[in-house]
């Protein structure tokens, strides 16, 4: 026999740890190293447009990651009560709290990343975003680069807003080739966007596997890949994994595998942003009682495609908080259908304002078009003290009755 | 063929009540103390409900426990089960066409949308502050120097309208010391106060639709002040029972008398 033969054969990494290694190799890591060379670091708000810096060659980083990822483990509460000591109100964002405790130079072990040098704002997800990042520029004394996206009051935005939007795009060009010391390379920047397009691609078709049932896999599960689709969709590494998972995912479905390891006896849709640091808490009361969320409206908004200029300015004026109720409440709505879901539950997020602050008006619509049991719960993204554990069990319990009762009236008979 | 007891316990914030049925209709024997959760509440209400009824343990088939203590009685109960379900249930026990119930509890306001048979259909909760709970009221109580027992007779003597404009219960508590160091007198303050709290679960009320017959359970449902200010609030008239407090219990009961059936029925 030949070595060659003997050999163990090499086993595939999961696509799941494969993700986790592209945020910390070429996000993190690759900041670092940059930082180390002298390069321009960036801090950029979740939905800008990065593939400008991709194609320019610049690296970023992203504070509502670094701020979930605190918060995840368990240093929200920390940060949030440095910030506060220096002024910055108990009613503000935690993303944004954690985020500034730490640029005025309060550590974080749980999630430590370079200070900025420049920093990108995209208000398309909410004008707290605005103030965040002028503090920012302030307390470093460093250029900020703004594209601002006005609030969508119509389902889908008009052509003036998307030339409004490009006029900043150009300008936001100009300021960041002067940072990069560089031209932009549009081969690059074409190269970029393809990436993107390949992410968003798989992304939403890993997304899309929900509609199975059983779901192949734990909706929950998406929460933990919004890192990559957040901080690396413009990169090619962040593609592949994705196609990965989409294949591992499609290969559930026809082996009829699932993450989720528990009974599915009900699908439900969350909405929001998960409380990161009770995401345990979170979960144990649903998977006690086979409630599965087979649609979460959080994770696809950021799979977004395009084909030319005005489809991606577009597609930088969506987000899931901010966009107008009639859009808002089609999108979640479609996801319920097509992932059929028999209940729903709501997160009022008290950081998060524009969310929840929309969210009772969402919530009767879903009553009245849906006619799912529907309940809603106070929590926090990264604050934990907004958060009763107790008061959230007894609505997950109350919406599973609810559930329960609609199936046995459905089935005929009153169990 | 010998009787069927079934016991319903509903462990609260503030109280515990218990109610032992007999083959799932009449009502032998009740109970409530005055503590809940985390106290010898659970202990004491089940040895007085049992010793009431002249129970032994063994005798009784089947009990639930519901309310926000109800895991402290693992070992104890056979089921438990959420007291939003217990509610529905028990207000349709004591009123047959319920649709909606307000039940005010002592860290909890809830709305429930009721089906037939009291099967629970919808639900809205109030947030996590205890805005428009009983424990309001119980700092307010407190701040004025009055029972809450008393807060209803006080009110019915209110001669001029107070309005407490903050629903959280700590700014509520400087606005109270505020009129009171004003000189308005107690009984127009207590009024105010429970305007507030009819405001403020109204409001959650009006967002899932009130239908007939609206019904007030849980301990604050006694106080027939904020039942009259819930009326004027919502412009409808709400029935109450005496037993109204027990109706998470008598909930519990019915369903344990439902899941005793189901097991040996098998
Ligand atoms: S969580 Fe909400 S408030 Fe905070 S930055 Fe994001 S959109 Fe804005």
């Amino acid at each position: 026999m030949s070595e060659a033969i003997n050999k163990p054969a090499e086993e595939k990494k999961a696509a799941k740890y494969v993700l986790r290694e592209v945020v910390e190799r070429e996000v993190y890591q690759a900041a670092w190293d940059a930082k180390k060379r002298g390069e321009p670091v960036g801090w950029s708000s979740s939905k800008f447009p990065s593939e400008i810096t991709e194609a320019l060659g610049l690296n970023l980083v992203y504070p509502e990651n670094q701020a979930a990822a605190i918060g995840a483990k368990h240093g929200g509460e920390r940060m949030c009560e440095h910030a506060e000591a220096m002024g910055f109100d108990n009613d503000i964002c935690a993303y944004a709290r954690i985020n500034l405790a730490y640029a005025a130079g309060h550590e974080a072990e749980e999630k430590p990343m370079p200070q900025p040098d420049f920093v990108l704002c995209c208000n398309n997800i909410c004008n707290c975003m605005t103030k965040w990042y002028e503090n920012l520029a302030r307390m470093h004394n460093i250029p900020l680069i703004m594209i601002d996206v006005p609030y969508a009051n119509t389902k889908e935005p008009d052509q003036n807003k998307i030339d409004y939007i490009r006029g900043q795009f150009d300008d936001a060009i100009k300021q960041l080739e002067k940072i990069a010391g560089r031209k932009m390379d549009m081969e690059k920047f074409e190269e970029a966007c393809s990436n993107a397009n390949r992410a968003a691609k798989a992304w939403l078709k890993v997304c899309s596997y929900l509609q199975y049932t059983p779901a192949p896999f734990a909706g929950f599960d998406l929460f933990n890949h919004m890192a990559d689709i957040v901080t690396a969709r413009a990169k090619k590494a962040t593609a592949l994994a994705f196609e990965q998972l989409a294949d591992e995912l499609e290969e559930n479905v026809k082996t009829g595998k699932s993450t989720w390891k528990y009974d599915e006896n009900h699908r439900i849709m969350f909405e929001g942003i998960p409380c990161w640091p009770q995401l345990g808490k979170l979960f144990k009361p649903l998977k006690e009682r086979g409630i599965n969320t087979t649609a979460v409206v959080y994770a696809p908004a950021f799979g977004f495609e395009y084909n030319n200029m005005d489809e991606l300015m577009a597609a930088y004026c969506k987000a899931p908080n901010s966009v107008c109720i009639e859009k808002g409440v089609e999108w979640r709505e479609t996801i319920c259908k097509e992932n059929n879901v028999d209940g729903i539950l709501v997160h009022y997020n008290r950081s998060c304002k524009p969310w929840s602050g929309y969210m009772p008006e969402m919530e009767r619509r879903f009553r009245k078009d849906l006619g799912v049991a529907v309940a809603g719960f106070d929590g926090d993204q990264a604050d934990p003290r907004n958060f009763s554990e107790e008061q959230y069990n007894t609505r997950v319990e109350g919406l599973f009755e609810v559930m329960q009762a609609n199936k046995a009236a459905k089935e005929g008979g009153n169990k | 063929m010998s009787a069927i007891y079934t016991m319903g316990i509903d462990i609260g914030s503030t109280a515990s009540k218990s109610v032992i049925l007999k083959d799932g209709k009449e009502i032998v024997s009740k109970a409530v103390i005055d503590v809940g959760a985390g106290t010898s509440g659970p202990k004491r209400v089940i040895e007085e409900v049992t010793k009431e009824a002249g129970l032994s343990r063994e005798e009784i088939s089947f009990i639930l426990a519901t309310g926000y203590g109800r895991n402290s009685l693992l070992e104890w109960a056979d089921h438990q089960m959420s007291e939003l379900s217990c509610h529905a249930k028990g207000a349709n026990y004591l009123f047959p066409n319920v649709r909606t119930v307000i039940d005010i509890g002592g860290q909890d306001a809830k709305v429930l949308k009721v089906g037939p048979n009291g099967v629970l259909s919808n639900f809205v909760m109030n947030d996590k502050c205890a805005a428009g709970t009983g424990r309001f009221l119980d700092v307010m109580a407190k701040i004025l120097e009055v029972k809450v027992s008393e807060l209803e007779g006080l009110s019915a003597q209110s001669t001029e309208d107070v309005s407490i404009s903050s629903t959280c219960t700590v700014f509520a508590e400087s606005e109270v010391i505020s009129q009171l160091a004003k000189g308005v007198h107690k009984n127009d303050i207590i009024k105010g106060i429970h305007r507030s709290v009819a405001g403020r679960v109204g409001g959650l009320a009006k967002r899932v639709g009130i239908e007939d017959d609206l019904v007030m359970t849980g301990g604050v449902a006694l106080n027939g002040g904020v039942v009259k200010a819930m009326e004027e609030a919502l412009n409808h008239e709400i029935k109450t029972s005496p037993l109204t407090q027990y109706a998470g219990a008598i909930g519990a009961a019915l369903f344990a008398y439902k899941k005793y059936e189901g097991v040996n029925k098998k």
